[in-house]
């Protein structure tokens, strides 16, 4: 199925005006808004035959020049059978940084959005468990976030020493 | 008199023999977190034979060793994990800090890699590369052998003797982390140490 016909089931399904598209050679994303990402993903998974979820993962683009909106949550499909790559695309602004969990359709979406929830702070509804997975579990920053240092806030050495005399 | 001389002759000798035993049959803890793992399992292969010098037994468990090598970089959520392993060792216990992501953090100035373990665990000697070569590793473990020659004692005296904190001193001011390191072209802020 080429991008046509995917592009022809959504905008059946969801009207032309509800997504836009852009393209770079053969990357081919699919920008919709964060309340209609469920959705268009479970038209993907089940109409349009993109079975596999790649990768989940995000960007800030708080530096970014002439950007809109601060983050952007990436989904990366793959349709097996004929081997065709999607990316949907959806941004997100403070306060309201929650979006509904891709669990449900794709059990891998559960470490994946762990991931971004650990590295930006963004919340997945609907996700059995939401905690991190890569920091400690009582960080409290988000790491990938522009605005957190390269070299951190001094968690990183904020431990006790042990000198030779005592153990 | 002359029974304090042979009293205390008697000690030396029985502190040379310590030394000996020890010196030749350090057992390492391969405490590997990354690459440097790598160049230590190649160290222990029959190439580059650590053996050689009595550290064949790799034991895994801390309870039965005494010479701890930390290979590769140490982040922020293994430290309490590295000081526990350290902890469960029994006296008399030696560290090898193998590599420079173990010894400074290496190129890895970021906010989960802890730049050196000697601020959090007390190091003897430290090897330098990345990875540094199996050669590299032996001499390190010779190097501690000729520590232990001329430093130990049968009861461990020399351990009390370091009570203070061996981690890096404040020789620089260190650039402020949310600070722009500039790129060369500027060589007085081109470093991410400032000298004082």
């Amino acid at each position: 199925m080429s991008h046509v016909a995917t592009l022809g089931i959504l905008r059946d399904r969801f009207g032309a005006d509800k997504f836009t598209t852009s393209e770079f050679r053969d990357n081919f994303r699919i920008i919709v808004a964060p309340t209609q990402v469920f959705a268009a993903l479970q038209c993907l998974k089940h109409d349009c035959g993109f079975d596999m979820l790649i990768d989940i993962t995000a960007a800030d683009y708080l530096y970014y020049p002439n950007a809109r909106d601060r983050f952007g949550v990436i989904y990366a499909l793959l349709n097996m059978n004929t081997g065709e790559r999607l990316y949907v695309k959806t941004f997100l602004n403070e306060p309201d940084l929650t979006l509904l969990s891709a669990f449900p359709l794709w059990k891998g979406a559960d470490w994946m959005e762990r991931e971004v929830f650990d590295m930006y702070g963004i919340l997945f509804e609907g996700h059995p468990d939401l905690r991190r997975i890569l920091m400690p579990e009582e960080f409290t920053a988000f790491p990938l976030r522009k605005d957190y240092p390269l070299r951190g806030r001094g968690e990183r050495h904020n431990f006790p020493v042990i000198t030779r005399a005592e153990g | 008199m002359a029974l304090a001389l042979s009293d205390s002759l008697f000690l030396t000798q029985l502190d040379k023999l310590a030394n000996w035993v020890r010196k030749n049959s350090l057992w390492p803890m391969p405490f590997a977190t990354a690459c440097c793992g790598i160049e230590l399992m190649a160290t222990g292969a029959s190439r580059h034979d650590i053996a050689r010098f009595g550290a064949e037994a790799m034991r895994f468990s801390p309870r039965q060793c005494d010479l701890m090598i930390v290979a590769g970089r140490v982040v922020m959520k293994m430290v309490p994990v590295l000081q526990r392993i350290w902890l469960q060792m029994p006296e008399p216990k030696w560290c090898i800090s193998m590599g420079a992501c173990a010894s400074s953090g290496g190129v890895f100035d970021t906010y989960v890699t802890v730049q050196g373990i000697d601020r959090f665990i007390p190091v003897d000697i430290y090897v330098p590369g990345c990875p540094p070569r199996p050669e590299q590793l032996i001499q390190s473990v010779m190097d501690l052998q000729q520590k232990i020659d001329k430093t130990g004692t049968l009861t461990g005296k020399e351990f009390a003797r370091r009570d203070q904190s061996e981690r890096p001193l404040p020789l620089a001011v260190e650039v402020n982390p949310t600070e722009a390191v500039v790129a060369p072209g500027d060589f007085t802020t081109a470093t991410r140490l400032r000298l004082k």
